[in-house]
């Protein structure tokens, strides 16, 4: 009744569904770890001390950041610890009135959902034609108001901010600091740092980056790391019961002494490398909005040829997500960002094989030719799995939330 | 250097790749980065291990830290975990799914949080659940913003005292950034005062109230008259719960709470150094579009079949941006999972024997420290469950150096001067004659 990504390729965009390592999981369930009170002093915790202490000078040394908390429990977690510690900084310097946080229109939701959490308005600023965030749009923007821009880089389109060093300068020079979205860190792993980019503060996902499992949803792990000048604003937060997800940092402790400073570098290029094949191998059957090297990931949007004719309706991103559960692929996340009408957002990761991301190209191309001649056969998809398209009018319209003896 | 079995990719595949993108090298993927912002040299990291490598390192650490028999809660409890439960939550098909988005083969995750749901409202008596949040600390900040978001133009969220200090200073946290101001009820004689809520509730500014089941003292507080004087002044109360002991003490739901909140970490989840938990939440049903976090519903499917999905999305984040309930996305599922596990096997008559071993324990524990003569009882008249304070009469500290070295960590010193201990069922009769034992020498 359940796909995961043991059981088969996972493409979606924006979450990072790479190999959880087993060893992973059996460092995390030893006894000495397992069995440890979180108010145990430090004098009683000394193995977990270390991998604290070793996580945090390893994340520094991959992110350029100066030094990290752990504590937050996940990625939007993550966000609202960092925007935190942004609010805190202007705070201690007596600059009450910087309340505004700027964010692309194509970043994730939890970016502006994260800034209202912490008391913060939200800016939107477009994107250009380009995918790129506009920085002629941004200049205005960049009043004495402005606390940061959050900002994912690459974007959720998968493509590089060229203009970074320009928007560092701008962002810095109107007083403010930048914010870096690490949910797409995978694809810079071993060959860009965040911090020399210019990013005063920013999280990242250990259940996406750093291999830990995603478990239907969480546990995850959004540390959050800071430049030099930031370093006093972390002690005050508390913004979790204890220590952070200590299981899911060992794990990811644990995934970063496999790699080492021998085999970071694969994870970026290699993560970039297959998503830029599927991209060239499909792109004549996919509308491609935008040309040129993708990083991890890369949106689609719809098909070339949906089928459409007379009073026949084509077939949506929606159709060909549910025409790939048949063939025992997992579909890519779909409709976001929504810069796009029919987005469709494909990130294979470097965790799986030539040979396993030919068959997803094979089969998508089937998909777009079954469309072309059938959409009915994609609008009804899925027709393999356990279930059918369930009807998710009436799941929200009268609420059944919990067991009932009724039904 | 040997292929690191993570990483696939055969120097041919590679090559056949970059020519069928039309690129010379990997380094050119990187084409769009400015040359600047290229690492150069090597990364501070240590040298790859293999995985016996890995082995013997984290055996290394694992024998840095002390094993000792817990003694302490404060929030984080030491009930055994039936073998099922990890072997079950170990299995991929739950351990590496993501957000169950695609329901059509995601019906197990959907199915389990389901369950869940339905568990935590028969513990705590309300109507509706959420899918899980992070842990009981973040769990009662969000339940304090909901507060706010219920209650109209109310500006001011109170604390009872007695609430575990790791619940009040992560609330205070994100009351400070939210911009609610938080007001704080005390206890007396180790318990929520009603009177002094009361006079608080009396200012017209108070949107909700957060007080503890059970509480820092680990007496099983009395709620009279809480609800009433709450909602009197239209304001939402929530209870903070141990969702163990909800088989035995008065459920949120019987107290007249609007929303009850904890963390599930009680539920056989291992202590794990304090994560990962799972927080929980669960409201009366006119306050269920305002709550934060995913929930799963049933429904049909095409073919008339009982089904279920993520629903009632349009207060989330990925839908409202910076209008959603809250900001959480991924939540701790795994965990919620564990806990229905831990609950199915229990029942409502297990949880009841986990909850009276635990508690037969811990009375005869503290019957046995007072004959010591080493310790004053501090609320001898309230009623406690697993966990209970005395005052020491000199040097606490150096009683849990003592205890230590006998292989007990118990005897936490609390804010107030007192010292804390807790016994669950997995605490035997001869451990606490021998922790007792430790203390009439020392």
């Amino acid at each position: 009744m359940n796909f995961g990504v043991d059981t088969g390729f996972y493409p979606l965009g924006s979450c990072t569904m790479k190999y959880n390592p087993k060893i992973n999981e059996e460092m995390a369930a030893l006894q000495g770890f397992a069995g440890l009170h979180p108010l145990m002093h430090a004098g009683l915790t000394k193995g977990a001390n270390v991998v604290y202490q070793e996580m945090n000078k390893a994340l520094a040394a991959i992110t350029g950041m100066y030094t990290f908390t752990l504590d937050p429990c996940a990625g939007a977690h993550g966000e609202l610890t960092g925007l935190m510690i942004m609010r805190t900084y202007h705070i201690k310097r007596g600059d009450l009135k910087r309340t505004k946080v700027i964010v692309p229109d194509s970043a994730h939701g939890t970016n502006p959902a994260s800034a209202a959490v912490c008391g913060l308005e939200v800016v939107e600023v477009k994107s250009l034609e380009n995918g790129r965030i506009d920085v002629e749009a941004l200049k205005p923007l960049l009043t004495d108001e402005v606390a940061g821009i959050m900002m994912t880089n690459p974007n959720t389109l998968g493509l590089f901010e060229t203009e970074i060093k320009t928007i560092a300068k701008l962002v810095h020079d109107a007083g403010g600091l930048l914010y870096y979205d690490g949910a797409n860190m995978n694809p810079l792993m071993g060959v860009v740092r965040p911090g020399d980019m210019g990013f005063d503060i920013m999280h990242l996902n250990l259940h996406k980056t750093f291999s830990t499992p995603h478990g239907g949803g969480g546990p995850g792990s959004g540390p959050v790391g800071v430049a030099k000048h930031l370093e006093d604003c972390i002690p005050d937060l508390r913004v979790s019961g204890f220590h952070g997800n200590f299981g899911v940092i060992l794990r990811a402790y644990a995934y970063i002494l496999a790699l080492g400073k021998q085999h970071l570098r694969k994870v970026g290029q290699y993560s970039v490398l297959s998503a830029n094949y599927i991209k060239e191998c499909l792109k004549d059957k996919y509308k491609l909005p935008i040309e040129g090297v993708c990083k991890h990931e890369f949106v689609f949007d719809g098909l070339i040829n949906d089928g459409a004719h007379d009073d026949v309706h084509g077939a949506t991103t929606l159709d060909v997500a549910k025409r790939l559960l048949d063939y025992g692929f997992h579909a890519p996340t779909i409709y976001f960002p929504l810069l796009f009408h029919q987005a469709l957002m494909i990130e294979p990761t470097e965790t799986e094989s030539k040979e396993t991301i030919d068959a997803f190209i094979e089969v998508m191309r089937k998909i777009a030719d079954e469309a072309a001649a059938d959409p009915q056969l994609l609008h009804d998809a899925p027709h393999c799995t356990p279930i059918s398209r369930p009807d998710e009018t009436t799941a929200a319209r009268n609420p059944i939330l919990k067991y009932q003896d009724t039904i | 250097m040997a292929q690191l079995s993570y990483l696939p990719h055969t120097e041919a595949d590679i090559k056949a790749m970059l020519e069928r993108i039309g690129l010379g090298s990997l380094d050119e993927l990187y084409s769009d980065v400015h040359a600047q912002f290229l690492h150069k040299g090597p990364y501070a990291l240590p040298d790859a291990m293999s995985e016996q490598e890995i082995r013997e390192w984290f055996a290394s650490l694992e024998a840095k830290n002390a094993k000792l028999k817990v003694f302490v809660g404060a929030g984080a409890y030491d009930h055994y975990t039936p073998a099922v439960i990890p072997y079950l939550c170990s299995r991929s098909e739950f351990l590496t799914a993501y957000t169950p988005y695609q329901c059509e083969i995601s019906q197990g995750t959907l199915r389990y949080i389901f369950e869940y749901q339905s568990l935590i409202c028969e513990l705590t008596g309300l109507d509706v659940s959420n899918a899980s949040m992070y842990d009981g600390p973040t769990a009662a900040a969000e339940a304090m913003k909901m507060s706010i978001a219920c209650a109209r133009k109310k500006t001011r969220v109170l604390l009872s005292k007695a609430l575990l200090p790791h619940v009040i200073k992560v609330v205070e946290t994100y009351a400070k950034f939210h911009g609610v101001e938080i007001g704080y009820v005390p206890a007396t004689d180790g318990q929520t005062s009603l009177e002094a809520l009361k006079a608080e509730l009396a200012k017209d500014d108070v949107a909700g109230v957060i007080v503890p089941s059970i509480n820092r003292f680990g007496i099983i507080e009395d709620h009279t008259g809480f609800a009433d004087a709450v909602h009197e002044e239209k304001g939402v109360l929530i209870e903070y719960c141990d969702p163990s002991a909800l088989a035995v003490v008065k459920t949120p739901g019987e107290w007249g709470a609007d929303i009850a909140v904890g963390d599930g970490q009680p539920l056989g989840l291992p202590l794990c150094y304090g994560g990962p938990y799972v927080g929980f939440m669960a409201v009366k049903k006119e306050h269920m579009r305002k709550m934060p976090g995913r929930i799963v519903g049933q429904t049909v499917d095409k073919e008339g079949r009982r089904v279920f999905v993520l629903t009632l999305q349009a207060r989330e984040q990925h839908i409202k941006r910076e209008k959603a309930t809250s900001n959480i996305c991924s939540n701790e599922s795994l965990m919620a999972l564990w806990v229905t596990i831990y609950l199915s096997l229990m029942g409502p008559e297990g949880l009841k024997q986990v909850n009276k071993l635990s508690s037969d324990g811990a009375h005869y524990l503290k019957a046995e420290l007072l004959k010591t003569g080493k310790f004053e009882d501090v609320f001898p008249d309230k009623p406690f469950l697993k966990e209970f304070v005395l005052k020491p009469k000199a040097f606490p500290g150096q009683m849990q150096k003592k205890l230590e070295e006998a292989g007990f960590f118990a005897a936490l010193d609390t804010e107030e001067g007192y010292v804390s201990f807790c016994v669950t069922e997995k605490r035997t009769k001869a451990d606490i004659d021998a922790l007792v034992a430790i203390v009439k020498e020392g």
